[in-house]
């Protein structure tokens, strides 16, 4: 194993950047979703990667990978009620895209 | 041969998470979806996390894309036109650009970070299971229980959310029918 820690970042970020102008960008809220997961799967592999590379017999370092097993229910419980609102949203306008959910702007 | 499989998995999850976001149409990046979590797994199993990487796989790779699935055949969002972003989403996507590239900078090119220990014993402890079945119910055992209660709160949330209202116009019909 040579690959060093900072390669295992450069993915990390670039996944995050990845998801985050998903948000930013796109107008699905679908897609937004899937940004939003996008950017917690990034956070995931920089803290499997840190805890990896930083673990000694002395210290193991198990907090980071149960940080990322923490992560991985909540994101699960926030995808379910994410989409439980996103189809109500639906059946309630007849539309997912963003920009014509302005209800509170007029 | 790892540093091969680092490159392929991570040129992979890069690439999909890239099609994800830039996708037409919300099956395709659902799909490209997949091949992005199922990379990072490889990349946890490089990083000897296997019990993480079987996790990533059946809950994210599983569940939750078939969750995204589901919705999207429910919905059937079939039109998504090119839209150009507002004003105000380019400026924040532009000083969130500036950003990173400031905060790269510091982090690669200036050492902000200090420099990157590889403190690496030879054995990884997050490739047994055991570690963290012990883990979880010694030291983490109150938010073990404190997830497990988030769960059951977002069962019951999605389940009120996603009844129908009550027709309490059940009886306007028969006033429609009774009228004429």
């Amino acid at each position: 194993m040579s690959i060093g820690l900072d390669s295992y970042l450069v993915v990390a970020g670039l996944v995050f950047v990845i998801g985050f102008f998903g948000v930013l960008l796109r107008r699905n809220t679908l897609i937004v979703l899937m940004g939003l997961e996008l950017m917690l799967n990034g956070c995931n592999i920089a803290l499997v990667a840190f805890s990896r590379y930083h673990a000694t017999p002395a210290n193991p370092m198990m907090e980071g990978n149960l940080f990322v097993f923490f992560i991985i229910t909540v994101a699960a419980a926030e995808v379910a009620v994410g989409l439980a609102i996103i189809v109500q949203l639906f059946r309630l306008r007849q539309t997912v895209m963003l920009n014509e959910l302005q209800l509170l702007k007029d | 041969m790892s540093d091969i499989l680092f490159y392929a998995f991570a040129a992979i999850t890069v690439f999909s998470a890239f099609m994800v976001v830039c996708s037409r149409n919300p099956v395709n990046a659902a799909l490209f979806m997949i091949a992005a979590f199922v990379g990072a797994a490889a990349l946890f199993a490089l990083l000897e996390a296997f019990f993480l990487a079987a996790v990533q796989v059946l809950v994210y790779a599983g569940a939750v894309i078939v969750l995204f699935l589901f919705i999207i055949m429910l919905l059937d969002v079939e039109r998504t036109r090119a839209l150009r972003p507002g004003l105000v989403s380019l400026a924040a996507s532009a000083a969130a650009l500036g950003l990173l590239v400031v905060g790269v900078l510091w982090l690669f090119a200036w050492e902000g970070a200090g420099p990157l220990v590889d403190a690496r014993g030879s054995d990884a402890p997050a490739a047994l299971a055991r570690n963290f079945g012990y883990e979880l119910f010694t030291r983490y055992l109150l938010p073990v229980q404190v997830t497990g209660f988030l769960l059951l709160v977002a069962m019951i949330g999605v389940i009120h959310i996603s009844k129908r209202p009550a027709r309490d116009t059940a009886a306007e019909p028969k006033g429609e029918e009774a009228n004429p």
